[in-house]
């Protein structure tokens, strides 16, 4: 995969992803992985040339910030990202959110979209909402939440189990939940439990109580650790927009496109998931078809 | 507070802040913006730029010069968010309650700070301003050899750090008496780099005297290099050639067709599939580590990951290993000079942490060792495996390519690192040496990964002709290298330096991090910069290789300030003949001393052993490192289904990444380390050491379904002194039972490094020498991920079988059989899990296999019955596997050696052995809380 091509076309193209790069960002080709395997084009660029060609964010659909230790992380995680995202980005991804386009962040990615007023979205509209109701600020709010330091503060890498709030309104997460009483599809985890690696030092989520309520009433928390091993408040593990297009989890579904990744996996009936995407996978699946509903059918297919 | 309780402080209370010095024209403005928008979150912290708190502040900074990533990382936003230059610098301050100030300052130089890198300010600390270092005056100096007599350049050896033999300094003082000159400083720091055993292994390239016992166990006649005399001793020419690489050349000659390079390069590569091929490095970094454990682990793994980066044409890292021993947790008295063994590791893990973490690469192999001899030589082995395009595995600098430095400034720090790294510790090392010892950036490598990885893909064809990293020797190691066959011409004063004052003969030797040295064509710069400006990625034009004969040519401004001819740097070391006797003190065991104590009853003496600190679990290093990250990891460090917390918690023999994703093919990362075979206080031979380290590390590849067939593997040799007969004599026997094994298991050697003066003098005088140390790393093909196997038990009903191959073990009469047979076995689906039988005998890896695969909610027992053999015996060539009742006699015909059956699971979540039952919580209490810190 060429890593600095932007994309050729130069009219807005529903199916292109964009993965934002940076120095110490370190999962942005399994990020791609995913985009690409749920059939979108992707281009991986680095936030300096976003940064010197801010324009360049108009021509994707679905926009990604991957995890890592961006710029070492020294000051505090994602925060050196964040303030170039916030400096140099924000009002190009403000009109992306406006558009609808799916962003996810990742780790370090969500990290950054904490702190660079992208997540939860604009105060004051903490309750479900189309895209172009929502009115973004047009300077980026100062974060509402934050993601300290694990309860036992250190790092921790490890899978988890979780819960998926079905009524969310999180495009990502659709028909994730093994248990959800309103999908009559598919399983989507034979074990019967969502189950994702995380591997962080600053993952416990963190706000005033009014807001973690607000969030977990307007299910903008659609995951939550079944095993809260850092300590999150509200054992939230991710959370999204009003709109639901832009989630940022701890968890990595980038490091689960293929069941073979899966902590049991030499314990797994195969026979059970034979031909349905991994969990990991179907959350890219979802954002891709989201950005671009005609696709619908042939990643489904694929 | 937990640790300094442990140390029996009475802390009342603590509390940390950053602290960011900030030098620079900056505004009242400017300032504001940098700490609201960069320094401070407003949702979880304070920003506190006085000190309001009671009780003792102690602050800790950077000594100056020593790296602080952090204030690299302020100075880039600072400059990204204002356009302003800064310099910065960053420390910690600690508030503490409950202690006066001399309590205080005790506590920290416990836990808080290392005098070698860092210093303890007690009160905040101001400086007027930030460290530049003064100017550099240009002052040629020259070393007067020529004339000295044999004492005179033994002083000289000792005295300049060089650390060369009296033979070898004598080979220097021949050169330069027929050049009619003095060397340069440079020109023999040069030769002391080049030459030092780090750079070139001398001792095990040497040519062996040696003696035995007239029933020696190893049968001499026919081996390749040997020549025994008449008395019964015998001559190994070049034991390296003669013993490692022999073996492999030998079984390239024989048919194994999947080496695709060995030896010569910075790693040794593998064929994978048809398009790629995986490559391998260990390297030790034990004299660093045992000074600064944090920063001499993180630079260890950084180096070899910089290795595998320097392999052909590039190879991208895709796992790293680590592999620690250190003195007893537990230990109390602790000499003069030596770091408290717990802190030690607590900070090596931090430093392999930190860094592998920080550059995307899964750490998913290791393994912990124990005794009280690693005192004062801590052994820290990282390792780092890559993939390479396989037209990629070859470059070679061409006449006329520009020499590129990449990636981090020059500075004093690591001066000597290759030279110290060839010394004996004692109780001072660390104030004569504090600068060998650095703190590794991360971020700065991973940027130069970044950017050499596009260089190599972007184009048609790779925009450099050659690379290699900056390891031991810096510049000069990597330079003389490349341009071996070539020569080469060096501008030092234009490399990029940290601070101003480095001599030329400092820029030269320096050992800073997170350099790469490539050879680029001329017309390739422009394309090459460009990504480098990209990526923000520093790079240099430091001269160019090839010179009219072949010399190294070293300038400095207008000044020529050495010249050196290539094949006196590369070919003039003298080899030696040393001396080396074997005596074992009692005849060769057949099983290694430590049974635990007999009197106790069985379900006892398993609860002991599963909480010795070698077997306990290591969950809590393995959970610190990232092994997940890129995506491809299929068999995990830890195995099984979700235990009380929700994780995984059996220890996996192998792990298993999937490089290729989609490919289904797999590689299996393993190791074996078999050091009380080997020990020759307590009668063991190094000889069986290295079989039986070969054994379990093929042993732990097939447990995950690796093919046996495919299986290349490393040695790392770690030794007390070598300076007696008798720990050479240790060295010859390990090699040649590299030789053996590695022949008997047609397991080539691809790569391997040594460290070889790891002893401590203590202030009292006493010699403290670690036992003689291998560690065996493999890599192995997995064909077929699908097929994997994890050492969890699955089903109540299955049997489990102890496969035993170990009945003439010393003989390699089983062990390659019984891979082999195992792993049809394994190919054939016929194995629900796989554990090897290693430290503690067959009942505690029977109890591993419950606590990987029982929870409190499927709980799964075993009751044994018909195991023969002695439950704790600790013998090779042992397997247990879980297999269908109705499947046994299947995995015996294919399998070929005694198989027995030792016990059945059930779901009682009870192991019962005899009279004895213990409940597998129990069992997974006492195996996980040693070493749960």
């Amino acid at each position: 995969m060429p890593m600095e091509r932007p994309a050729p076309a130069i009219h807005w193209d529903m199916a292109r992803a964009l993965v934002v790069r940076a120095a110490g960002i370190n999962c942005d080709e399994e990020m791609a992985r995913g985009f690409a395997l749920a059939g979108a084009a992707v281009d991986r660029l680095h936030v300096r040339t976003l940064a010197n060609n801010p324009e360049l964010l108009d021509r994707y659909g679905v926009i990604g910030f991957p995890g890592g230790f961006s710029y070492g992380d020294d000051v505090a995680s994602g925060r050196v990202l964040a303030l170039l995202v916030r400096e140099k980005l924000y009002p190009a991804l403000r009109a992306a959110a406006r558009r609808g386009v799916p962003m996810i962040g990742i780790c370090n990615g969500f990290q950054v979209l904490t702190q660079a007023g992208l997540l939860p979205g604009p105060r004051g509209f903490w309750s479900r909402k189309a895209p172009d109701t929502i009115d973004w600020p047009a300077h980026p709010e100062p974060p509402a939440v934050a993601l300290c330091d694990n309860a036992a503060g250190r790092y921790a890498d490890r899978w988890v189990r979780l819960a998926v709030n079905p009524d969310s309104p999180c495009v990502w997460t659709r028909d994730l939940d093994p248990h959800d009483p309103h999908d009559d599809h598919t399983p989507t985890d034979p074990t019967g439990t969502l189950m994702l690696p995380v591997g962080h030092g600053e993952g416990r989520f963190f706000a005033p109580k009014a807001t973690i309520d607000a969030l977990l009433k307007n299910g903008q928390a659609p995951l939550t650790y079944l095993d809260n091993f850092n300590g999150s408040a509200g054992a939230i593990a991710g959370i999204c927009d009003p709109t639901g297009r832009i989630f940022g989890l701890m968890p990595h579904p980038d490091r689960f496109l293929h069941w073979s990744r899966h902590p049991h996996y030499t314990r797994l009936d195969k026979r059970s998931i034979q031909g349905e995407p991994a969990p990991g996978l179907r959350m890219f699946i979802n954002a891709v078809e989201a950005a671009a509903p005609s696709r619908l059918g042939s990643t489904r297919a694929g | 507070m937990r640790e300094a309780a442990e140390l029996g402080y009475n802390l009342v209370s603590a509390s940390t802040a950053k602290v960011y010095l900030l030098e620079g024209d900056l505004t009242n403005e400017q300032r504001d913006a940098i700490t609201s928008a960069l320094l401070v979150n407003p949702v979880t912290e304070t920003l506190a730029t006085t000190n309001g708190v009671p009780g003792v502040t102690l602050e800790v900074h950077p000594l100056p010069g020593v790296m602080d990533p952090a204030a690299q990382s302020v100075q880039e936003a600072v400059y990204e968010l204002l356009g302003v230059h800064v310099q910065a610098s960053t420390g910690t301050r600690y508030d503490l309650q409950g202690l006066d100030e001399v309590a205080a300052k005790a506590l920290a130089a416990r836990l808080l700070y290392n005098p070698v890198v860092q210093a303890l300010h007690t009160e905040p600390f101001h400086p007027d301003a930030l460290p530049y270092g003064t100017p550099y005056q240009f002052k040629p100096i020259s070393v007067d050899i020529t004339t000295l007599d044999d004492a005179g350049l033994e002083r000289l050896s000792r005295e300049g750090h060089l650390f060369l033999s009296l033979g070898e300094m004598r080979a220097i003082q021949r050169h330069y008496q027929s050049l009619h000159r003095e060397p340069t400083d440079i020109e023999l720091e040069t030769l002391a780099q080049t030459w030092s055993e780090h750079c070139v292994h001398k001792t095990l390239k040497s040519d062996y005297h040696y003696t035995g016992p007239k029933d020696d166990t190893i049968r001499w006649q026919g081996r390749p290099g040997v020549t025994v005399h008449g008395d019964g001793s015998v001559t190994i020419a070049n034991l390296l050639k003669h013993t490692v690489a022999a073996a492999t050349h030998e079984l390239i000659a024989e048919g194994i067709d999947w080496t695709l390079s060995v030896f010569h390069d910075n790693s040794g590569v593998i064929a994978f599939d048809d398009d790629y091929g995986v490559c391998i490095k260990v390297e030790t970094h034990n004299h660093p580590s045992a000074i600064e454990p944090y920063g001499g682990a993180a630079t260890g793994i950084g180096g070899c990951i910089r290795d595998i980066i320097g392999t052909g044409l590039a190879a991208k890292p895709i796992a790293n290993t680590d592999v620690f021993c250190v003195a007893p947790p537990d230990t109390r008295d602790v000499p003069a000079g030596c770091i408290h063994p717990k802190r030690v590791l607590r900070e090596i893990v931090a430093g392999v942490r930190d860094y592998g973490n920080r550059m995307g690469i899964p750490t998913l192999s290791g393994a912990v060792d124990f005794d009280p001899r690693y005192i004062g030589n801590p052994l820290v082995f990282a390792g780092c495996i890559g993939l390479i395009p396989r037209d990629k595995i070859d470059g070679a600098a061409k006449p006329g390519d520009r020499i590129i430095a990449l990636g981090g400034r020059t500075g004093r720090d690591g001066i000597h690192g290759a030279t110290f790294s060839s010394a004996e510790l004692s109780d001072t090392h660390a104030d004569e040496f504090g600068h060998a010892v650095q703190i590794g950036n991360a971020i700065e490598e991973k940027k130069v990964l970044d950017a050499i990885l596009r260089a190599r893909d972007e184009g048609e064809r790779p925009l450099y002709s050659a690379i290699t990293d900056c390891g031991a020797g810096g510049f000069s190691s990597a330079i003389g290298e490349m341009g071996e066959k070539l020569g080469a011409q060096v501008q030092l004063d234009r490399a990029p330096l940290k601070y101003a004052g480095l001599t030329y003969t400092e820029i030269w030797i320096s050992e800073a991090q997170e350099r790469m040295i490539l050879a680029v064509p001329e017309q390739n710069l422009a394309a090459m910069q460009a990504i480098c400006e990209e990526e923000g990625v520093e790079l240099a034009d430091l001269g160019h290789f090839g010179t009219p004969n072949a010399e190294l040519i070293l300038r400095y401004g207008e000044h020529e300030v050495g010249r050196l001819p290539m094949d006196f740097v590369h070919g003039g070391i003298p080899r030696e003949t040393l001396p080396a006797v074997w005596s074992p003190k009692s005849p060769s065991p057949r099983r290694s001393p430590r049974s635990g104590d007999r009197e106790q009853d069985v379900s006892a003496r398993l609860l002991s052993l599963l909480s010795r600190p070698d077997i306990a679990s290591k969950h809590w290093i393995i959970r610190q490192y990232d092994h997940e990250v890129q995506g491809n990891t299929v068999v995990k460090p830890l195995v099984g289904p979700p235990a009380e917390d929700g994780a995984s918690r059996g220890p996996g023999d192998a792990s298993v990444i999937e490089p290729v994703p989609g490919t289904g093919r797999g590689v299996a990362i393993g190791c074996g380390l078999q050091t009380r075979v080997g020990d020759p206080d307590r009668g063991g031979d190094p000889y069986l050491m290295a079989l039986a380290a070969i054994d379990e590390c093929v042993r732990n590849l097939v447990c995950v379904g690796a093919d046996p067939s495919r299986i290349a593997i490393l040695d790392n040799f770690c030794w007390p002194g070598v300076k007696d007969a008798a720990s050479l004599g240790h060295l010859v026997r390990a090699a040649v039972g590299c030789y053996d094994g590695a022949k008997a298991y047609r397991t080539p050697f691809v790569s391997g490094k040594d460290s070889l003066n790891n002893q401590f003098r203590t202030d009292d005088g006493t010699t403290i020498r670690i036992p003689p140390t291998l560690l065996i790393t493999g890599i192995g093909i997995v064909h077929d991920i699908e097929k994997c196997v994890t050492s969890d038990a699955k089903t109540p009903g299955n049997a489990i079988v102890l496969v035993d191959g170990s009945a003439g073990w010393e003989r390699l009469e089983n062990g390659p059989k019984t891979a082999a047979g195992v792993a049809r076995a394994i190919g054939d689906g016929l194995v629900r899990s796989a554990h090897d039988v290693s430290d503690g005998g067959v009942l505690v890896a029977l109890a591993e296999m419950l606590i990987a695969g029982s929870t409190p909610s499927a709980p799964i027992g075993a009751v044994v019955g018909g195991l023969a053999v002695d439950p704790f015996e600790e013998l090779p060539t042992r397997y247990l596997l879980e297999v269908r009742v109705s499947e046994v006699d299947r995995v015996r015909a294919l399998v070929g050696v005694p198989c027995s059956v030792i016990a059945t699971l059930d779901d009682s979540g009870v192991l019962r052995v005899g009279d004895g039952t213990l409940d597998v919580e129990d069992l997974a209490r006492a195996w996980r809380g040693p070493l749960d810190w």
